[in-house]
C-alpha cells in the first residue's frame, strides 16, 4: 500500500534541470496518478528558483526549492541534508530520482537513514496489488529483476533515457515553497566541476552514440568517429578493448565495467560484440554495426549491418549524411 | 596447506553484546563530531571491503522458480570494482607504510577469493562467514558497519557496485552508518597530511574533493590497474591471518518478485558490403527505423 505523496528529486545542471530529472518527474506524475496522490518535486541547485514552473509543466503539484551557492555542485553531505529535510516535510510513500552519478550516491544515503532500501537504475515501474514493483537490470542487463520492498518509502533511481519526459496535458502553476538549507558540518570540501574537454554530454544521456572498438587500430583513428558523431549530434563511445589499450578514457567505455546506454541510435564500428559490450548497449533502440568480419557476433544482434572496412564506410556515411541532413 | 584460521574471543563476545544492544537497528542522524579520528601517524590503516561475484563473462541462467539465478558452472572472482579499490589500498600502503585489511561478508566458499586478495597485497582478512546471509544491500551494509565499529582505520575502500546485482548502495550506506564522509566513484586518490584528495568521475566531467581522514571511497574502473599475483605470493598468502566471525543478522528489505531475460531483439539484417551499402543504410534508418 503506497501511502503519502510521490517525491521526485530534480537535479539541475547549471540553470536547467537535467533531462533525466524531467523523465523522473514525468514518471512520478504517472505513479501519483495511479495511486491517487500528489507529486512533490525537490529542485536542488543554484540559480534555479525561477525555473520551478518548468517542473509544474511536467506534472509537479508542489515544488520545494533548495537554492544555494553550496548546492551548485553535488556535495553528499549537503544534498543528504536537503533530502532528509524534504522527506521530513512531505512524508512521502515513494521517492524517485534519476540514476545519475549524484542520484546513485544520494539515494542509498537517504535510504539507510529512513530504514529502507533502493531499487537501483529501474527501467520500468508498475503498481501491482497496491504496491510498487521496479524492473531493474542485474548482471549489467543479462537479466532483469522485478523487485518490491518490505520497507517504506519505496526509493528508486531511474535509468536515464529509459523513461519519457513529457509535459503534462493539464499543466498548472505549481505551489512553490522554499526549503530551508542549513549547511551541515562536513569534513569534505567539493571543488569545482571540470567538464571533459570537447565532450558535450555524457554517454548515458546521448541520443546517438558512435562507438569504436579494437578494429579502429589506434587512438588517432577515432577522428572519423568523432566526425560521424558530430554530424548526428551524438557522442563517441568505446569498447573495453580500446579503453584497456589506452586509446580512449574510461568515461567513454560502454559495457559491463563501463556505461550502460540506451540511445536512439548506436553505431558500433570495428566492435566484435563480446557479451560484456553487448549488455552495455543492447537496450539501444536501433543498433548499426560496421565490421569487416562477417562472422563477428555483433551482426547477431545489430538491426542493420554493413560488412566492410570502417575506414572506408564511416567517412562515406558521414559525407552522405551531411548531404542528406543539409549540413 | 590449510590456511591459519583463528577465532578472536573478544570479537565473538562483542557479537553477543550487539545482539542485545543492536546499535544499528535505527540509523543515527549524521554527525561529524564523532569520536572517530584520523589516527595521526604517517602510516595508514586501510580496510578494503571485497566480495565474491561471478566473472563478467558468465552467461546467466534463470532457475526454474523464475526468482533466482542458477549458480552452477560459475567461475567466481573478486568483484572488479573492489579489485581496483584493493590495488589502491595496497599502493597507498606501499607509499605511506601501514596495513591493509580486507573485509568480506560471504559464504564459506569465499576463502579462495580472500586468499587471492591476500596474495595481491592485503596483510590480513576478516571473513564474516554466512552461507545464507540475505543478498540485500541494506542488510549487508548494516552487518559490515557493525563489524567496522570495532576497528580504527584511516581509509575505508569499496567498489562502486557489485557486477552481479548492480545495486550501487553498500559503500554509501556503511559510511552513513559510521558517520564518516564518503566520496563515490573515484578515479584518483591521493593522501597527504591526514587528508585525502580524490577525483570523482561524473557525467561529462570530473569533480575533485578534499576530505580529512578517516574517510571512505568507492572505486570506479579507472582508479588503478590491478596487479597479478605471483605463485610465490599465492603460497605466502596462505600463511596470512584470516579472522572468521559470524555477521550480525539483519533482515532483507528488497523482495524479488521475478527474474526475466531481457526481451529478445527482432532479427536484424546485413544491408550490404562496403561503401556501396551506405545510401541503403541511410534510407532504412530514415524510412524503416525512423531515427534520422
Amino acid at each position: 500500500m503506497v501511502q503519502g505523496p510521490v517525491l521526485v528529486f530534480a537535479e539541475s545542471l547549471g540553470q536547467d534541470f537535467r533531462k533525466a530529472s524531467l523523465e523522473a518527474v514525468t514518471e512520478g506524475k504517472r505513479i501519483a496518478g495511479i495511486v491517487n496522490t500528489s507529486l512533490v518535486a525537490v529542485a536542488i541547485g543554484n540559480g534555479i528558483k525561477d525555473r520551478t514552473s518548468y517542473l509544474g509543466a511536467y506534472g509537479a503539484d508542489t515544488v520545494l526549492v533548495a537554492d544555494a551557492p553550496e548546492l551548485k555542485t553535488f556535495h553528499p553531505d549537503y544534498y543528504r541534508t536537503v533530502g532528509l529535510e524534504a522527506v521530513r516535510k512531505v512524508n512521502p510513500g515513494v521517492i524517485l530520482m534519476p540514476a545519475t552519478s549524484s542520484g546513485k550516491d544520494l539515494a542509498p544515503r537517504l535510504a539507510i537513514h529512513l530504514n529502507t532500501v533502493v531499487a537501483t537504475e529501474a527501467t520500468k515501474l508498475d503498481v501491482e496489488h497496491d504496491r510498487l514493483v521496479a524492473t531493474r537490470p542485474v548482471y549489467a542487463g543479462k537479466a532483469f529483476l522485478r523487485v518490491t520492498m518490505k520497507s517504506s518509502p519505496f526509493i528508486a533511481t531511474l535509468r536515464p533515457n529509459a523513461f519519457n519526459a513529457k509535459q503534462a496535458p493539464s499543466s498548472k502553476t505549481p505551489h512553490v515553497e522554499e526549503l530551508q538549507f542549513n549547511k551541515p558540518q562536513s569534513r569534505m570540501t567539493v571543488h569545482e566541476y571540470h567538464a571533459h574537454a570537447g565532450k558535450k554530454m555524457d554517454l548515458t544521456e546521448a541520443n546517438v552514440i558512435v562507438s569504436g572498438g579494437r578494429g579502429m587500430g589506434g587512438p588517432e583513428n577515432y577522428k572519423i568517429l568523432e566526425e560521424l558523431a558530430e554530424t548526428l549530434g551524438g557522442v563517441v563511445g568505446a569498447s573495453r578493448a580500446s579503453v584497456d589499450a589506452g586509446w580512449r578514457p574510461h568515461s567513454d567505455q560502454v559495457g559491463q565495467t563501463g556505461r550502460t546506454v540506451s540511445p536512439t541510435l548506436y553505431i558500433a564500428c570495428g566492435i566484435s560484440g563480446a557479451i560484456q559490450h553487448r549488455v552495455g548497449m543492447i537496450n539501444s533502440k536501433v543498433i548499426v554495426a560496421i565490421n569487416k568480419d562477417p562472422e563477428a557476433p555483433i551482426f547477431g544482434f545489430a538491426d542493420y549491418g554493413i560488412v566492410g572496412d570502417v575506414f572506408q564506410v564511416v567517412p562515406a556515411l558521414t559525407n552522405e549524411l551531411r548531404r542528406y541532413l543539409g549540413k | 596447506m590449510i590456511s591459519r584460521l583463528k577465532w578472536r574471543l573478544h570479537g565473538y563476545n562483542r557479537f553477543h553484546f550487539y545482539l542485545f544492544e543492536t546499535p544499528f537497528r535505527t540509523a543515527k542522524p549524521y554527525s561529524s563530531s564523532r569520536s572517530r579520528k584520523f589516527i595521526g601517524h604517517s602510516k595508514l590503516k586501510i580496510i578494503v571491503c571485497i566480495r565474491r561475484v561471478p566473472d563478467t563473462a558468465t552467461r546467466i541462467k534463470i532457475a526454474p522458480d523464475n526468482r533466482s539465478i542458477e549458480m552452477s558452472d560459475v567461475e567466481y572472482v573478486i568483484n572488479p570494482y573492489e579489485e581496483y579499490a584493493l590495488e589502491q589500498g595496497v599502493q597507498l600502503k606501499e607509499k605511506h607504510g601501514g596495513e591493509v585489511t580486507v573485509l568480506t561478508l560471504g559464504p564459506e566458499k569465499s576463502t579462495p577469493m580472500i586468499q587471492k586478495a591476500l596474495a595481491l597485497g592485503a596483510d590480513n582478512a576478516i571473513h564474516l562467514k554466512s552461507n545464507n546471509f540475505p543478498d540485500d544491500p541494506s542488510a549487508i551494509a548494516r552487518a559490515l558497519a557493525a563489524e567496522l565499529k570495532n576497528h580504527q582505520f584511516d581509509v575505508l575502500l569499496f567498489g562502486k557496485k557489485g557486477v552481479d546485482d548492480d545495486n550501487h548502495q553498500v559503500g554509501e550506506m556503511v559510511s552513513e552508518l559510521l558517520g564518516i564522509p564518503c566520496a563515490t566513484q573515484v578515479v584518483k586518490l591521493e593522501i597527504a597530511d591526514g587528508k585525502a584528495f580524490g577525483t570523482r568521475e561524473v557525467e561529462g566531467g570530473s569533480i575533485t574533493v578534499e576530505i580529512s581522514l578517516p574517510a571512505a571511497f568507492t572505486g570506479e574502473k579507472d582508479l588503478t590497474v590491478p596487479r597479478y599475483a605471483s605463485l610465490r605470493e599465492l603460497v605466502a598468502a596462505r600463511k596470512k591471518l584470516i579472522t572468521i566471525k559470524e555477521p550480525q543478522p539483519f533482515p532483507a528489505l528488497l523482495e524479488t518478485v521475478s527474474i526475466q531475460y531481457p526481451p529478445p531483439r527482432p532479427q536484424g539484417r546485413i544491408i550490404g558490403k562496403g561503401v556501396e551499402a551506405v545510401p541503403e543504410l541511410i534510407k532504412v534508418l530514415h524510412e524503416e527505423a525512423k531515427v534520422i
